[in-house]
């Protein structure tokens, strides 16, 4: 279990003053100038040296990512996009990062601005999060006013920060939507390559970062990559915020360290599974787009990047959401495919006609009037979204019913047999729509 | 240069290429829906998914991908597609079937059926039943307007027309809005389309949610001839296909020439087609106590003779904006055989006298010259009402490299921002002096561009020197900026009508002591001139030829024929194969896609057979001896679809800057784009474009 002297986020639960005053003294803006002025290269070395993965989903190195930004200007600015349209279902760190700990994020950009030799950084606010927003907003103006960031700071690093409110669109915390929502257009992602190293916001290189990866890198210069590479296991180091919702006890969002065994964070800080581990069904480990697996998969498990890839699924966000037996996982994955439809932009085929398709057929098996067969069909159907769309909400939309058919299919298969075992009673024929 | 290996086959192709260009120049052909090499890259159709050696393990969109962003292998072996591995072609089954499920499969009721991208691309990547149990997808179809008819439940959401409108045509009228499986095309508010390239999206439109409303349901493509051929709508030249069953023309369609149309064509050209089975003339008619009655040939023709042999001399001839060289030349000929030079092929009071060097009076650098051009200046003209391929041309160039595009004349939306110099002569006096600013883009300017319109040059009310002065100061301009040199000849004129150029280079201007148009016209009202013939020539005042014996040979029944003592039919563009040179002075020729109606004959073999009748027959019997002796007398008219730009310096001796001049108003003389001719004005779409353009400015007035 992580030490309270290990935390980042200390004011997590917002006990605390989120101001200025307060964010000093739990740490925030001191020596921050001494990181600044080691330049460039410590700065990306350092966070590479810190194994920090990308907090957003993907889990992409923060430090090689920098990395990528051009080593010289050709005369284009450099700009930080910082994403904090967190719209994931299950996932809700960085709002309470944007509304406690607003500071660690303003400083964090400012190092991170410095690291790829950026004077401009957006913040892209996720639509709903009015008061996160006017928080976030009101540090950015603290922070001006202490001259911590701003043209002629006490940082001797210009550093100029945009908090743009998005619309509320899922689709627009897809790095390249949201850059093109952030120019004022549809948020409909671009085609990669050109990546947004090399041509982002206004066709100037930018970077992406989650608001969980930019708001840690203060804490990982002040103590040392190597503190932050000491937790937890190779490949998946230092502390994480998890979110655990769903059928637990106490629901909550905790800093943990990666790596932390499923059981031990849910018995620790969930305060359980409602009514007991027999009771447990499955787990969404990481936000809707994570595939669902079974109790017995994830209940030994350790909760990081490799490890819930050992078991078929992936950590995404760390959002988890904990279903017991009373929970209806057809319907459960139903509802997720309907909210992949209902978010899909409609830029490219796959997506935007599969998510429909999928969506639909889910509510047949949730009644069970379907075919067995459809099963594999609709697996299929996932197959043929996954991977061949634009952006990655077409993996996303697949990945949940891919889940659900390779751990689940006993289930949706008897509730096929239920279904046709009634209309058999009724006297009925097992009719199919459009048959 | 890069070397890739396309499914193993070892290619060079440079840089810029996509993959898709480079799997087509290895011979391997990719399917798409969403791409198409003249506009911007969407990307999202998925169609053309092509297996990458050493990228991300999943298929890549080969329209979107550059060589350029292809991997090397281990030890510097080129980098590695694939087009036809089992991961490709699943990928490409699976975007068709998701293409498929919510399309109509309506192809048996569909315009588009037997010329359909989907019908065809699912002959290769479709199945043969649907694994979609779902109910379809419905979409409320939307109004564009007269020509474009949509049926949008079978649109796929490739976006090709909205980038088409946005991005060629200039104007943002059409978009998707909503998402996912919501997302539909729309022009927004319901209303018609403003552009004249509006008809490019049926053909851009890869399923049949965007088809001809006019052709609709006419014909299957399959039971159409199809001939290639030239447009006559203005003096662009534009290359079309004429598509024909039987004796009608059904549709009229664009050819790819990428120096003149590239592959668009204006409204005009493709919805014309329904004026040329309307107000035909297809018997020959005698004017008899004071009505037009029907007539035989022998009877016409022997009219004709009977009143020429009384006239003598005072004979006169003007053409008009369809005339082919071929028919002209013969009248020419024909007049010149009583002893008569006064022909004309001009509006009246032209400024283009007969002595005009051949580079004043046509576009130099050629439309694809546009292109190259770093500073425009256009005098007197509105390229979009008068050669819509034109402006184009023009916003083409403004898009790539925002040229400083200066503009002297009416004030219009020309779909791309311009510096509004002033409307008169004077205006290009001060350009030419060098006191507006403009004078300095056009110094500074590499390759500077003058085009002059057609109407600049003309003045009805102020005579012909006005006309003369603006082509003076135009080249005047020309010759400060540097823009007539060997190498870059920056100066052309923009002209209305398909007929001028060749009218000018056969000099069917005034010679042997003739008169011009407007003087033969007050020629024949004084009783002075007893005979002219009006050569397809409608656009003159009728209403002042006095008791001039008129002849008109020609193909509609328009202001021409009613004032007409003798109606000889003739055949309209579609239905002879006739020489016309466009502005920039290229010959072309046109084909018959079919045979004159009723009774009616080639113009030139009219003047051939009234010729015989007066007893001195012109020397050659068939449309190949005309051209023989054409080309003896005109040798470049035989040089088809070349370019021919002017000499430097033969412009530099005419330019000049008048020390006072007449301040003429340079308008665009085309009023109403739809309605230009007499063809256009018998077609009953174009009435309704015109008129629906009309209560458009009325509203926005």
């Amino acid at each position: 279990m992580l030490q309270d002297k290990d935390r980042i986020f200390t004011n997590l639960y917002g006990l605390h003053d989120w101001r200025l005053e307060g964010a000093r003294s739990r740490g925030s803006w001191s020596g921050t100038k001494a990181l600044v002025d080691k330049g460039r290269d410590w700065l990306t070395n350092e966070v590479k040296a810190s194994g920090l993965r990308g907090r957003g989903g993907a889990g992409f190195p923060t430090g090689l990512k920098w990395s990528f930004m051009p080593q010289k200007s050709d005369g284009r600015p450099h700009y930080l996009l910082v994403n904090a349209d967190e719209s994931e279902p299950g996932t809700c760190k960085d709002r309470e990062i944007l509304r406690h700990d607003p500071h660690h994020l303003v400083e964090g950009c400012l190092l991170a601005a410095r690291a790829m030799d950026a004077h401009l950084c957006f913040i892209y606010v996720r639509g709903e999060f009015m008061r996160e927003r006017q928080r976030l907003e009101a540090a950015v103006e603290e922070a001006y006013e202490a001259r911590l960031i701003g043209k002629d700071n006490i940082h001797g690093w210009d550093l100029d920060i945009i908090v743009h409110h998005g619309a509320g669109a899922y689709i627009c915390g897809e790095e390249t939507a949201l850059m093109e929502s952030l120019e004022g257009k549809k948020g409909q992602p671009r085609l990669k390559p050109p990546f947004p190293a090399g041509m982002g916001v206004y066709g100037n290189p930018t970077t992406v970062n989650n608001v969980e990866s930019i708001a840690v890198v203060p804490e990982i210069l002040k103590r040392g990559a190597s503190w932050f590479a000491g937790i937890g296991r190779d490949k998946n180091q230092g502390t994480k915020l998890f979110m655990v919702s769903g059928h637990v006890n106490t629901p909550v969002t905790v800093e943990e360290a990666l790596g932390v065994p499923f059981r031990e964070l849910i018995e620790k800080h969930a305060g359980g599974i409602r009514g007991g581990w027999d009771n447990l069904l499955a787990v969404i480990p990481g936000g809707a787009s994570c595939p669902a697996v079974r109790a017995d998969q994830i209940i030994d498990a350790v909760m990081d990047f490799d490890g819930m890839r050992e078991i078929g699924t992936s950590f995404g966000t760390g959002g988890l959401i904990v279903m017991d037996k009373s929970t209806d996982i057809i319907k459960a994955i139903w509802r997720i495919a309907a909210f992949f439809k209902h978010e899909s932009c409609g830029q490219c085929t796959p997506c935007r006609e599969g998510t429909g398709w999928m969506m639909r057929v889910m509510a047949r098996m949730v009644e069970g009037r379907a075919q067995k067969r459809e099963i594999d069909m609709l697996f299929e159907v996932t197959k043929q979204i996954e991977g061949h769309t634009i952006c990655a909400l077409g993996d996303a939309a697949a990945w949940p019913i891919q889940g659900l058919i390779r751990n689940f299919r006993p289930t949706i298969e008897a509730r096929i047999d239920a279904y046709t075992h009634r209309a058999n009673n009724d006297g009925a024929v097992p009719s199919i729509a459009a048959e | 240069m890069a070397n890739l290996k396309v499914d193993g086959k070892l290619v060079e192709v440079p840089d810029h290429f996509t993959l898709l260009q480079a799997a087509e120049a290895a011979g391997a052909e990719i399917p798409r829906f969403c791409f198409h090499e003249r506009l911007s890259v969407a990307g999202n159709c998925r169609m053309c998914l092509v297996e990458v050696k050493g990228g991300p393990p999943k298929p890549q969109a080969s329209c979107a991908m550059s060589v350029r962003d292809l991997r090397p292998g281990p030890n510097g072996e080129p980098p590695e597609m694939f087009t036809n591995t089992p991961m490709v072609k699943k990928a490409r089954e699976g975007v068709m079937e998701f293409l498929l499920i919510n399309h109509p499969l309506d192809c048996p009721i569909c315009d588009q059926g037997g010329e359909c991208d989907l019908q065809d691309q699912a002959m290769a990547y479709g199945v043969d039943k649907s694994r979609f149990h779902e109910n379809k997808r419905a979409v409320e179809d939307k109004y564009m307007g007269p020509l474009v008819k949509t049926v949008m439940t079978r649109c796929i959401q490739c976006t090709r027309c909205v980038r088409f409108i946005t991005e060629v045509a200039g104007v943002s009228e059409l978009g998707l809005i909503n998402r996912g499986e919501d997302a539909e095309i729309t022009p927004y508010l319901e209303q018609a389309l403003t552009s004249e390239l509006q008809g490019n999206i049926i053909d851009l439109c890869p399923v049949g949610a965007l088809t001809s409303k006019p052709y609709a349901f006419h014909a299957r493509p399959w039971e159409l001839n199809k001939t290639e051929s030239i447009d006559v709508m203005d003096a662009v030249g534009s290359n079309i296909r004429v598509d024909a069953r039987g004796r009608e023309v059904m549709r009229i369609l664009p050819r790819l020439h990428e120096d003149i149309n590239e592959e668009w064509i204006s409204d005009k050209t493709r919805f014309v087609w329904d004026g040329l089975k309307a107000q035909r003339l297809d018997r020959p008619y005698v004017k008899k106590n004071g009505k037009l009655v029907a007539a035989s040939w022998d009877e016409a023709l022997s009219t004709v003779a009977q009143a020429m042999k009384t006239a003598g001399k005072k004979v006169g001839a003007i053409a008009g904006d369809l005339a082919g060289v071929e028919e002209m030349f013969a009248l020419k000929d024909l007049l010149a055989s009583v002893g008569s030079g006064m022909t004309d092929c001009r509006p009246p009071m032209s400024g283009l006298d007969p002595m005009t060097p051949r580079g004043a009076y046509t576009l130099n650098t050629g439309i694809a010259g546009i292109e190259r051009a770093d500073a425009i200046l256009l005098v007197g003209t509105n390229p979009r009402r008068e050669a819509a391929l034109v402006n184009a041309r023009i916003r083409k160039a403004w898009r790539k490299s925002e040229v400083e595009i200066g503009m002297i004349g009416e004030a219009g939306e020309l779909t791309y921002p311009y510096t509004h110099i002033g409307a008169d002569s004077a205006a290009l006096a001060s350009v030419a002096d060098g006191k507006h600013k403009f004078a300095k883009v056009l110094a500074k300017a590499k390759n500077p561009l003058i085009i002059v319109g057609e109407g600049a040059v003309t003045h009805a009310g102020l005579g012909k020197q006005a006309g003369r002065d603006v082509l003076a100061l135009a080249l005047q301009v020309a010759r400060n900026a540097d823009a007539l040199r060997d190498d870059w000849l920056g100066f052309g004129m923009l002209h209305n009508a398909a007929a001028r150029v060749g009218g000018l280079d056969i000099g069917f201007t005034p010679h042997n002591g003739g008169v011009c148009s407007a003087d033969q016209i007050k020629l024949a009202e004084e009783g002075k001139l007893d005979i002219l013939f009006l050569l397809g020539a409608d656009d003159y005042d009728m209403s002042a030829m006095g008791k001039a014996f008129v002849v008109y040979i020609g193909s509609h029944g328009d202001a021409g024929a009613h004032r007409a003592d003798v109606i000889l039919p003739g055949a309209a563009y579609t239905e002879k194969s006739a020489t016309y040179v466009n502005t920039e002075g290229r010959v072309q020729q046109t084909a018959r896609a079919v045979f004159p109606p009723g009774e009616a004959k080639e113009d030139w073999a009219i003047i051939r057979a009234l010729s015989g009748v007066l007893g001195a027959p012109l020397p050659y019997d068939s449309l190949r001896a005309l051209r023989a002796r054409l080309y003896a007398v005109h040798p470049h008219l035989a040089r088809l679809d070349t370019l021919e730009p002017g000499q430097a310096a033969e412009l530099m001796e005419r330019a000049g800057r008048p020390g006072e001049f007449a301040n003429a108003p340079l308008g665009s003389p085309v009023r109403d784009f739809y309605l230009t001719n007499p063809i256009a004005r018998a077609s009953k779409v174009m009435g309704e474009c015109a008129q629906l353009q009309a209560g458009l400015k009325q509203a926005a007035e």
